[in-house]
């Protein structure tokens, strides 16, 4: 296997973790944090992608690529969370409002066994 | 200069040149800076088509530097189709925003309503890089500065609903733009281009393709909103400030959906199979239905207008198994689906505008309490009732053309099941504009006479639909030019 074929399928590992986290956790920030690890496995697949043959210069294409996606996640992460933030100042929990109540559906049940 | 003589880059420049003195004057001039800049777009756009319908398609390198490291632009009669959409929907939001009062701080002049005039440029520019890029990573670019500007408007009211659904949307759309940029990145590494064109004449059929084409199908219906991916669709659309409303079901879904026609058509054919467009076709098809069943169903009218953009989003995506068989009526289907996002555009936009305006006037978008609203607000009760003529598909509105097409080409290719649910929507469609003009016109025998509660209600934005609604009937008579403009650089041969 290539080195290029491990960090492919690394980045693939990362990305599929990142989709799980997105999915499985209701809580804003958690989703956040998620969609940075998806980001982070694109940028390493593409960083990788730059040097597949090691004896050549690396590619620059997919450095702009990913110095581009970096801006963009960072303008995502920072209005994500300030639009989290003021979910939490008016409704007092850091969670979309119709995945909450399942959750506290699930709570009570807990609470009643 | 010789960069600048080019009409190319002016619909890119100017909304980004605007931002900057709309930012420098803060409360004062902010709309007329804005409004100047919308009709400098539209001569930039008009301009730029002349040249296309004169010269062909047009390239551009950014700044003098050459693919694969510099930027190049790109319009053919696709693009400058959509930019004409983009500008005719976005001139006229904007003279419908002047007149419109967001809430939370007065007149479009004062704090939440002042930031539209900012954001609202910053999507502008947004959709023009998108329908002139020439390279996919730069489709993405266009993608995301389109996500983040649309849900900074949606949540600019600071109410609670808006602010849950524009993070919903923020969130879904993300997720779209992520698995589109994996798929960009999965074709680079194999292909080693970003260019639409050498990317379509190198790629091949195998796995690592069928995947990056899955993500990029997948990312961007989710930021269509085709059925099942609707969910966030209606909560954003419906709960957005009006012009935003307009802005985002007009133009929004459009963007991400012109990105799969160019992908489609021009870059995967030689690694498509028939089942996947088959697919599409049919998610859309149901869309179409779900999307009407539930507008029937709604008792708030902004609503209702946004559950029936998930049903006209469906007819786009008819287009994929109707044009996928490259025969004579491939080319049709191509341009029904490209005239009805235009016609969609413009008739939405318009129903978005009136439902805004009946709403305020009335302080309540209950369906129940729009009855008698006829005798106070006319103009918007004629531009529904005209964008909605455009909806259901009748004669002459740009919205017959778009549906006559797809219908033609559904019957042609013998794909008779189309062309059903094709006049099934219509019908539908015809249901649900009968019902809001129901609601308007008939007035139970016992309920009190409703009195309107600002019966002041700037006739810029009665005008601003209703000239809307006009162009979306008008598209109709327009067909033949607009369809000659569309053949150009079209991706198919022989015509």
């Amino acid at each position: 296997m290539s080195q290029f074929s491990l960090y492919a399928v690394i980045s693939m590992l990362i990305f599929s973790i990142g989709l799980y986290g997105f999915i499985a956790h209701a809580h804003l920030v958690r989703k956040i944090l998620a969609v940075n690890i998806m980001g982070s496995a694109i940028f390493l697949l593409l960083i990788s992608a730059a040097r597949r043959d090691p004896t050549a210069p690396p590619d620059p294409v997919p450095h702009a690529m990913v110095l581009t996606g970096i801006v963009v996640s960072v303008s995502f992460t920072a209005f994500a969370l300030a639009l989290t933030r003021r979910i939490y100042a008016e409704t007092g929990q850091a969670y979309l409002p119709e995945t909450e109540p399942a959750i506290s559906a699930q709570k009570q049940d807990i609470v009643q066994k | 200069m010789d960069n600048l003589g080019t009409w190319i880059v002016w619909p890119i420049l100017l909304p980004l040149i605007a931002i900057i003195p709309i930012f420098l004057r803060k409360r004062s001039g902010a709309a007329n800076v804005s409004l100047v800049t919308a009709a400098a777009i539209v001569l930039a756009v008009a301009g730029l088509a002349r040249q296309v319908l004169t010269n062909g398609e047009q390239s551009h390198a950014v700044g003098g530097w050459d693919a694969p490291l510099g930027i190049m632009l790109h319009a053919d009669g696709l693009s400058v189709f959509m930019l004409m959409m983009t500008a005719i929907v976005g001139a006229i939001t904007s003279i419908y925003a002047a007149g419109y009062r967001f809430q939370g701080g007065g007149d479009s002049g004062s704090s939440s309503g002042y930031f539209f005039w900012p954001l609202s440029m910053f999507l502008w520019a947004a959709l023009n890089v998108l329908f002139l890029a020439a390279d996919i990573f730069n489709l993405y670019i266009g993608l995301e500065l389109l996500s983040l500007a649309a849900v900074a408007l949606v949540t600019l009211e600071r109410k609670r609903d808006a602010t849950v659904a524009g993070m919903r949307y923020l969130l879904a759309s993300f997720l779209g733009s992520l698995a589109y940029l994996l798929g960009v990145a999965l074709l680079y590494t194999a292909f080693g281009t970003l260019d639409l064109e050498l990317l379509g004449a190198r790629i091949q059929p195998d796995l690592p393709t069928a995947v990056a084409i899955m993500l990029i199908t997948l990312g961007t219906a989710l930021k269509t909103a085709l059925f099942p991916l609707h969910f966030w669709l209606p909560p954003a659309h419906g709960s957005a400030p009006t012009p935003v409303s307009a802005l985002l079901s007009a133009l929004v879904v459009k963007a991400s959906f012109y990105l799969l026609l160019r992908l489609w058509f021009e870059v995967f054919p030689a690694a498509l199979t028939p089942a996947i467009a088959q697919m599409l076709g049919l998610l859309g098809a149901i869309g179409i239905l779900w999307g009407s069943f539930l507008a029937l169903r709604q008792h708030k009218l902004k609503a209702l207008v946004a559950f029936s953009t998930v049903a006209q989003v469906g007819y786009l995506f008819l287009l994929f198994p109707l044009a996928s068989t490259s025969a004579g009526w491939g080319v049709d289907a191509w341009s029904g689906g490209v005239y009805h996002a235009f016609a969609h555009a413009c008739a939405k936009a318009a129903m978005f505008m009136a439902a805004g305006t009946l709403a305020y006037a009335i302080g309540s978008d209950q369906l129940d309490h729009l009855a008698g609203t006829f005798q106070h607000y006319p103009f918007s009760v004629t531009a529904l009732t005209l964008a909605g003529v455009s909806l259901m598909g009748l004669p002459p509105s740009g919205g017959f053309i778009g549906k006559w097409l797809l219908l033609n080409s559904a019957l042609a290719s013998g794909q008779w099941w189309f062309a059903l649910v094709i006049l099934t929507g219509s019908l539908l469609a015809t249901g649900y504009v009968t019902m809001v003009l129901s609601h308007i016109l008939l007035r139970p025998p016992d309920a009190a006479p409703i009195e309107p509660r600002n019966t002041r209600v700037s006739f810029t934005l009665e005008f601003a639909a209703l000239l809307l609604a006009l162009i979306a009937l008008g598209l109709g008579l327009a067909a033949t030019p607009m369809l000659a403009l569309l053949r150009i650089g079209m991706p198919f041969t022989g015509y």
